[in-house]
């Protein structure tokens, strides 16, 4: 594997402590992962798949083994200076969403911006420029409670991308979608990476996998298998279709 | 992130829960208001003894006969006399410390001019009584040594007699008035004094010579002073030194044997203006003592809510951490949470406090007095109190792991 990859993972190993108990997360885990890939990480409950995503992320450090973002070594990073980097190169889907309640649409994509000092202006039309590409620019005033699902995951996609990241994480962003959305919510994502940002996406749903340009299999800790593949195209009506909620 | 970006997240998230931040902030409100209150009265207070007591003379001691023995015989101070002239002329001469001394002779008349009536008090002294009291002229002149040797019917009046024999805004210098039927000539009208604080109008007064007095008005006790001796002291300083000198000199002209009772009585005035000032200082000690404890409580109260809302805003917590917010982020907007929350009962503190001192002193007809100091401290307080409780919320927001803090449900 190429040391020149966006991520690079060597021999990664996460280990929790539970009192006594000691619970291997990860256990040794090589891995590159290069610009505008769309990847999905399976396998099963427990496995490691969001343990490695956190560390991706930098929410989280690898108990031994090294992690390159963009060639630097992460790992040792102070806090302070990983909030930057985070704030600056990653983005984060959820599966709940996360998006502040009794807060509109455009506030809550301006969220990654307030931490990085952009002038409120510059804020405003980013805000509304990363709503119009998920299709929402037309509900920047909304709140989270007055919109669905599929519409709530978009708000956070366009706050993930705010920022311009190299990197969106999302663990498991269509657990809590319909099939329909779920699509959607793919769509966006292979539309990201032929743009050049690269994605990381957990899943458990082997239709879901589909889209993705790679797919790694992970059990107890290791790589299973790490294929590449032909991504299924994600085709869906328009958004506004059947998807109104209740909006004033 | 920027300050007022900081405030403006703050402020949202205050005003989201209007009702349990108003709740919140009730201890700080009161503890601000009770100390706004308790400053504006005690000062109030303090700046009318004050007052007062700069319109009954400076460093003013007063001489009266009788025992001091509560209760005696003697049936109170200035029932019987005992003060003679000469001792009159021993405490202005003998003793140093003694500026000045007057008699103070004094009767309830009726006083006339031409076409009015009044009932007011009239008094019999000498000169020096208008220093003592320090009470200029606003009219005319005062009474002179030549008007006592000469035994004159002349009187300088109060603004209040000038107003109600001569109508208000007159000049009533140069005109007779009666005193028990006796004609006597205005030769000066005294500046305004205003009420004592028990009400007593000081410019109530006709003042005439005391040789006119004892030979017209009263009548004479001969060797005895028929009331009783204002004494003024060189400065403050020196007031209690003055008022022991007197008593040990009268004690020895009066030959009194060691533990005797005293056949007089002097008040010194300062003593007892101190003695006011010390029991508002008292009050003030108290109410401070209450606004403490309720700034306390209100901090706590403060903490335990900024606990709760840290709780309950784990995720957002762990969103924004995602999000790129540093530890230091977090903190701040928690410790600006608490300050608003803290200075705003601070600030609704000093309002209710300033109506509150408003209304009691119009019902209870006190004076109040506030001081910009003091509300400027006292909002600072509160502030300082949001800080220093919210500090430890603010620090325990801040060392949130993300992880944990995105998947609390
Ligand atoms: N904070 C933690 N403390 C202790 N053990 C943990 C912690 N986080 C994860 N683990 C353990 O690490 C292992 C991997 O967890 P991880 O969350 O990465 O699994 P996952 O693949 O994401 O599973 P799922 O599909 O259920 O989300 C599990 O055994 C889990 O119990
Ligand atoms: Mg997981």
């Amino acid at each position: 594997m190429s040391g020149r990859s966006l991520i690079q993972f060597q021999d990664v190993a996460k280990v929790y402590h539970m009192g006594d108990v000691e619970v291997h997360a990860l256990r040794g885990v090589t891995l590159g992962i290069e610009q505008g890939e769309f990847t999905a990480i399976m396998g099963a409950s427990g496995s490691g798949k969001s343990t490695m995503m956190n560390i991706v992320g930098l929410l989280d450090r690898p108990t031994s083994g090294t992690y390159l973002l963009e060639g630097e070594a992460v790992s040792t990073l102070s806090t302070e200076r990983l909030a930057e980097v985070r704030n600056r190169t990653i983005g984060f889907v959820f599966q709940s969403f996360n998006l502040l309640a009794r807060t509109s649409a455009l506030e809550n994509v301006e969220l990654p911006m307030l931490y990085a000092n952009v002038a409120r202006a510059e804020r405003i039309r980013r805000a509304t420029a990363s709503l119009d590409r998920v299709g929402l620019g037309d509900r920047a005033d909304h709140h989270p409670n007055q919109m669905s699902g599929g519409q709530q995951q978009r708000v956070a996609i366009a706050r993930a991308l705010v920022s311009e990241p190299r990197v969106i994480l999302a663990d498991e962003p269509t657990g809590n979608l319909d099939s329909r959305t779920s699509v959607e919510v793919m769509k966006l994502f292979q539309e990201l990476g032929h743009s050049g940002i690269t994605v990381v996406l957990v899943t458990h749903e082997p239709d879901i996998a589909q889209y993705a340009s790679r797919v790694i299999q992970m059990r107890d800790g290791r790589i299973l298998s790490d294929q590449r593949q032909q991504p299924k195209e994600a085709v869906v009506p328009p958004w506004t279709d059947g998807d109104e909620v209740d909006a004033p | 992130m920027n300050p007022l970006q900081t405030l403006r997240i703050a402020l949202r998230a205050l005003t989201r829960n209007k009702m349990r931040s108003f709740l919140t902030t009730l201890g700080v409100v009161i503890g601000v208001s009770a100390v706004i209150a308790m400053v504006a009265i005690g000062d109030g207070a303090k700046a009318r003894v004050e007052a007062t007591f700069a319109a009954m003379g400076s460093n003013m001691l007063i001489v009266l006969p009788g025992t001091s023995t509560a209760g005696g015989a003697m049936g109170g101070f200035g029932s019987m006399p005992t003060l003679t002239w000469d001792d009159l002329v021993a405490i202005q001469t003998e003793i140093p410390t003694v500026r000045a001394a007057a008699p103070q002779l004094r009767t309830n008349a009726q006083v006339m001019s031409e076409e009015q009536n009044w009932g007011t008090q009239v008094f019999g002294t000498t000169p020096e009584y208008f220093q003592i009291r320090t009470w200029p002229i606003a009219q005319g002149v005062l009474l002179t040594q030549g008007d006592v040797d000469g035994g004159s019917k002349v009187a300088v009046i109060g603004q209040t007699v000038a107003d109600k024999l001569f109508g208000e805004n007159s000049n009533p210098t140069g005109h007779a008035i009666r005193i028990k039927n006796i004609p006597f000539t205005v030769v000066g009208v005294l500046s305004k004094k205003g009420q004592s604080q028990w009400g007593q109008d000081y410019d109530d007064i006709v003042i005439v010579p005391v040789t006119t007095y004892q030979q017209k008005i009263k009548g004479s006790l001969k060797n005895y002073v028929e009331g009783s001796v204002a004494v003024s002291a060189t400065s403050a300083d020196t007031t209690s030194r003055a008022e022991s000198q007197i008593r040990a000199m009268l004690r020895d002209r009066h030959r009194l044997p060691l533990g005797a009772d005293d056949d007089f009585s002097i008040r010194n005035l300062s003593e007892i203006a101190s003695a006011q000032q010390e029991g508002t200082r008292t009050l003030t000690t108290l109410l401070a003592a209450i606004a403490a404890v309720s700034l306390l409580v209100g901090g706590i109260g403060i903490m335990n809510i900024m606990l709760v809302s840290v709780t309950e805003r784990t995720r957002e917590i762990g969103l924004r951490m995602a999000v790129g917010a540093k530890p230091a982020d977090i903190r701040l907007q928690f410790l600006v949470e608490a300050l608003a929350l803290a200075v705003t009962g601070g600030l609704i503190g000093v309002a209710l406090g300033v109506f509150g001192a408003w209304r009691l002193a119009t019902s209870f007809g006190w004076e109040v007095l506030y001081r910009p100091d003091v509300i400027a401290i006292a909002v600072g307080f509160s502030g300082l109190v949001g800080v220093v409780f919210g500090l430890y919320p603010a620090h325990k927001a801040s060392r949130l792991d993300p992880i944990t803090a995105l998947r609390f449900e």
